[in-house]
């Protein structure tokens, strides 16, 4: 692994057990863990390729306690990783050799649900499936719906924007948050947005959203709540071609559906679940397409009707419509078990995350294919069609020598076409460090510079996660710098136009 | 007001900016000036023009995306998504005839500058919500991008979510990505009558809390129910529209019916009635036509159930009506050059939210805050944002705090 991560510093780490006892008094008990057994189980995040022990570990329980936790480091200079289940796929929450891993499980509780407002206020540690458990028995659900979404954390969800396979209907995380309580690495507290909409002023919550733990910790969230659907249902279409399928795809958009969740499986992903999970996929296509509508049952019915008059114009092979709720489950129990399917059948497998205009798939995937060949490595994709967010999975042996550094650059390549076909680096994943050294593929040096004084204006001391989603790290104080050619702006008359 | 520079391309925004920025010169950013009686009266030098930046460069409606250069007329790109069958989804309203102009007016990069939303903004999100990407020249001079034409990306920080609502204060926008969405097949409004502020406030929770997927909710009080056309009766007016396909709007609207019969006398207006009476909604008609135009303007977001508590919070001489299931409060105060900022911030201060004074006579302007006042951590934090893209303040300096 050739990851550089910023550079340890030594002096925190000669001061390692005053750090340790001064964390101790802010959180007590077990809350700070030292031992490298027990800091093991922190060490990587989903993207296990990568694994540090941090310095310490810190579970807080309270604001109060995030905000000392963040005062103390700020002062001393300690760098602080934030985490919330530790699911990323981009390594956004692995650990510093060097630094405080902010562990925010402990905030487990939700703090209120308002029905009449709509909305429910949970803490970060909540996991996303907890949130539509919690207000299910009223008809309602929290829509953001990442595949991960019984260990994920609303804080995590926040961090990353997460989206999943609804998010073409009903939005990523960005479109489901109000509000908000954040802790910035100096220790100060602030509310951003509440259970009203669109707080005049600058939309801090929607540049937080997304950040990648890079800006502030978050401690309270006021998510959205909507009510459930009266019913769903799901089609499943084979075709020969993924030109096909994907003009099934654009067919049906341009037809003014907008479906509640629509996938696209290729064949080797197709062959891997089934024998997996046996949920009556065809196995003679080809791709296979998931399209699932919901709404009232006379929407629901005139809808599937309409989509299957299309599939039928756009040269679908099979046509299955689901006629029970068993069976609808069925449906999408393959596509959700996509990923362990295919570790199934290959000791591991590399998962990467590019979003392509759709029109660009079958180009992508014939591209793709040829990769495969030159890497030797064969590739299984999963995609939600109707956003353009593109998963392959590159199947592998970490047992082999050298096939891991094969991998990744077999993924680079991916998300360097993607990019150039008009898409970008990642669609839900986040950058994180395993994204981090292609950010210049889609981005100027100008773009990033920008993007890094917003964390300058967050966190000016850059002691909050770094070493992620920037490939170089710059001095605030370098940046605000404005920089002027030969002593003067070169405009020294007004511009006439 | 002395000059006026009106770049034709991004390079051109870039020559002007760094120009000001060489001089210390405040430029105010203008597209077509529709929203430019709208925040704190700003001491610049230059107006910088950016409706010659116009045109829609990219548009593929199966890919739901359209991108336009920032000053290309909001008019001609719902022109060109009608044609289509699609829209932009937050229904953007028009200011125009509120602020004394003409109806019709505005450009696509104000209406993001300004995060422009209407009625649909409860069901669709708000312009925030569907803006993918952008191209802006920065108060430093530089040409930056962020974002992208697909929906789904999380590449970087969400530097369109800092431009959405930031009044031109960061950077120039030149080219603006959006998502569309396909246009309703047809719709119907469930209308309630005589119902008071706060009745009418359950009544529109309980329609929102339903699953028949209201794309817009709306209370008009008997006092203003005058100045909307479609209307069957003079009695307090409830509204909620359902839209989408036929047989799902044929369904919704009768359901919603029944559901609502308990909160009071329910009728159902069809889709020619339902859009005049939201096109009156939109353009916030009771407050943008006669002597009503002399009143101060404010607009108040708040919790949808608590909106109408502000109405016993203030002087019972103030007009208003209700958007946004009850979280949209249009409330116009009775005297002229009197806004009476300090009821209306305290009666907000006491049920959450934010109230901007959307109209009111420069002077009075410039003499309260315009924009709801933030925390001093938030504040702080804002300048600080304002300074990493602005750090000389060129840009409409002073339009939404002073000093931001």
């Amino acid at each position: 692994m050739t990851l550089r991560m910023p550079d340890v510093d030594g002096e925190v780490l000669a001061r390692r057990a005053r750090i340790v006892s001064a964390l101790r008094t802010i959180v007590p008990g077990e809350g700070v863990i030292d031992q490298a057994r027990e800091m093991r189980a922190f060490e990587s995040d989903g993207l296990t390729a990568y694994r540090q022990i941090p310095m310490v570990v810190v579970l807080p329980q309270t604001t109060q306690q995030v905000s000392q936790v963040l005062s103390f480091c700020y002062t001393e200079g300690i760098k602080v990783v934030p985490r919330g289940a530790g699911t990323s796929l981009s390594g956004g929450a692995l650990p510093l050799a060097d630094g405080v891993l902010l562990g925010m499980a402990k905030f487990n509780r939700i703090r209120e649900i308002d029905f009449d407002n709509r909305v429910a206020v949970v803490e970060p540690g909540v996991t996303n499936l907890a949130v539509s458990e919690a207000v299910a028995h009223a008809g309602f659900y929290y829509a953001p719906d990442p595949s991960s979404q019984i260990a994920c954390t609303i804080g995590g969800n926040v961090a990353e924007n997460s989206g999943g396979v609804h998010c073409l209907k009903y939005g990523m995380t960005t479109n489901n948050v109000l509000g908000c309580e954040v802790v910035l690495m100096n220790g100060e507290v602030l509310r951003l947005g509440g259970k009203h909409l669109d707080a005049q002023g600058y939309d801090l919550l929607g540049v937080l959203i997304g950040s990648e733990g890079l800006l502030g910790v978050v401690t309270e969230v006021t998510v959205r709540i909507l009510k459930k659907a009266e019913m769903q249902r799901a089609v499943l279409i084979g075709f020969s071609t993924s030109e096909d399928a994907g003009a099934c795809v654009s067919a049906i958009i341009g037809a003014g559906i907008i479906p509640g969740g629509m996938e696209m499986m290729d064949k080797p992903a197709i062959h891997a679940v089934e024998e997996f999970v046996h949920a009556g996929y065809p196995l003679d296509v080809e791709a296979l397409l998931i399209v699932e509508v919901d709404g009232p049952r006379a929407e629901v019915d005139y809808l599937i009707e309409r989509v299957e008059a299309i599939a039928k114009t756009c040269n679908a092979v099979s046509c299955q419509v689901s006629t029970s709720e068993e069976q609808r489950l069925l449906f999408w129990a393959g596509r959700k078990a996509a990923f362990p399917a295919v570790g199934r059948i290959s000791p591991d497998y590399f998962c990467t995350d590019g979003t392509i205009p759709r029109a660009k798939l079958p180009q992508v995937l014939a591209a793709m294919k040829k990769m495969s060949e030159k890497y030797g490595l064969r590739v299984a994709n999963v995609f939600h069609a109707g956003d353009g967010n593109l998963h392959p999975l590159i199947l592998y042996d970490a047992n082999n020598p050298g096939e891991l550094d094969k991998v990744e650059e077999f993924g680079s390549e991916i998300l360097r076409l993607c990019v150039e076909v008009g898409g970008v680096l990642t669609g839900e994943h986040g950058v994180g460090v395993e994204k981090r050294d292609l950010m210049p593929v889609m981005f100027s040096e100008v773009d990033l510079d920008a993007q890094q004084r917003v964390k300058c204006a967050f966190d000016e001391k850059g002691l909050l996660n770094p070493g992620k989603v920037f490939p170089k790290l710059h001095r605030c104080a370098e940046l605000g710098r404005m920089h002027i050619s030969g002593g003067k702006l070169p405009f020294p008359d007004i511009p006439r136009f | 007001m002395t000059d006026v520079l009106k770049p034709r391309d991004a390079k051109e925004v870039e020559d002007a900016v760094r120009w000001a920025i060489g001089h210390e010169k405040a430029l105010e950013l203008a597209g077509h000036g529709s929203k430019r009686a709208i925040g704190r009266p700003s001491q610049t030098d230059v107006t910088l023009d950016l409706s010659g930046l116009s045109g829609v460069t990219l548009y593929e409606p199966e890919e739901l995306v359209l991108s336009a250069k920032a000053g290309t007329p909001l008019a001609e790109i719902e022109a060109l998504l009608d044609k289509n069958n699609q829209i932009l989804a937050f229904e953007p309203m028009d200011y125009g005839p509120l602020l004394g102009g003409g109806a019709g007016e505005g450009t696509i990069g104000g209406a993001i500058a300004v995060n422009l939303s209407g009625p649909r903004r409860i069901k669709a999100g708000a312009a925030r919500d569907h803006f993918l990407g952008v191209a802006a020249v920065t108060g430093r001079g530089d040409s930056i991008k962020s974002g992208g034409r697909v929906v789904k990306n999380v590449t970087g920080y969400d530097l369109c979510k800092l431009m959405a609502g930031s009044w031109g204060t960061l950077a120039a926008m030149t080219d603006i990505t959006i998502k569309v969405l396909p246009k309703a097949e047809t719709e119907a409004t469930v209308l309630v009558s005589g119902l008071d502020d706060a009745h009418a406030a359950q009544t529109m929770a309980a329609a929102m809390g339903s699953p028949f997927d209201v794309s817009a909710a709306a209370h008009l009080p008997d006092h203003v129910v005058s100045w909307f056309d479609g209307l069957p009766n003079a009695e307090a007016a409830t509204l909620l529209r359902v839209d989408g396909f036929a047989p799902s709007v044929m369904h919704r609207k009768e359901a919603l019916a029944a559901l609502l019969k308990p909160f009071g006398p329910v009728a159902v207006l069809d889709a020619k009635d339902s859009q005049t009476l939201w096109r009156g909604v939109r353009e916030v008609r009771p407050f943008a036509v006669g002597a009503a135009r002399e009143r101060p303007l404010w607009r108040i977001s708040a919790p949808p159930r608590r909106g109408h508590e502000i109405a016993n919070l203030i002087t019972p001489a103030a007009q208003m009506f209700y958007d946004w299931a009850g979280g949209l409060i249009w409330v116009a105060m009775p005297v002229p050059d009197e806004p009476d900022a300090g009821s209306i911030r305290k009666a907000v201060a006491q049920v959450g939210g934010h109230a901007s004074l959307i109209r009111a006579p420069a002077s009075v302007r410039a003499a309260v805050d315009v924009f709801e006042p933030e925390a001093p951590g938030v504040a702080a934090l804002s300048k600080r944002v304002k300074e990493s893209f602005d750090p000389k303040s060129v840009l409409n300096p002073g339009r939404m705090w002073a000093g931001v």
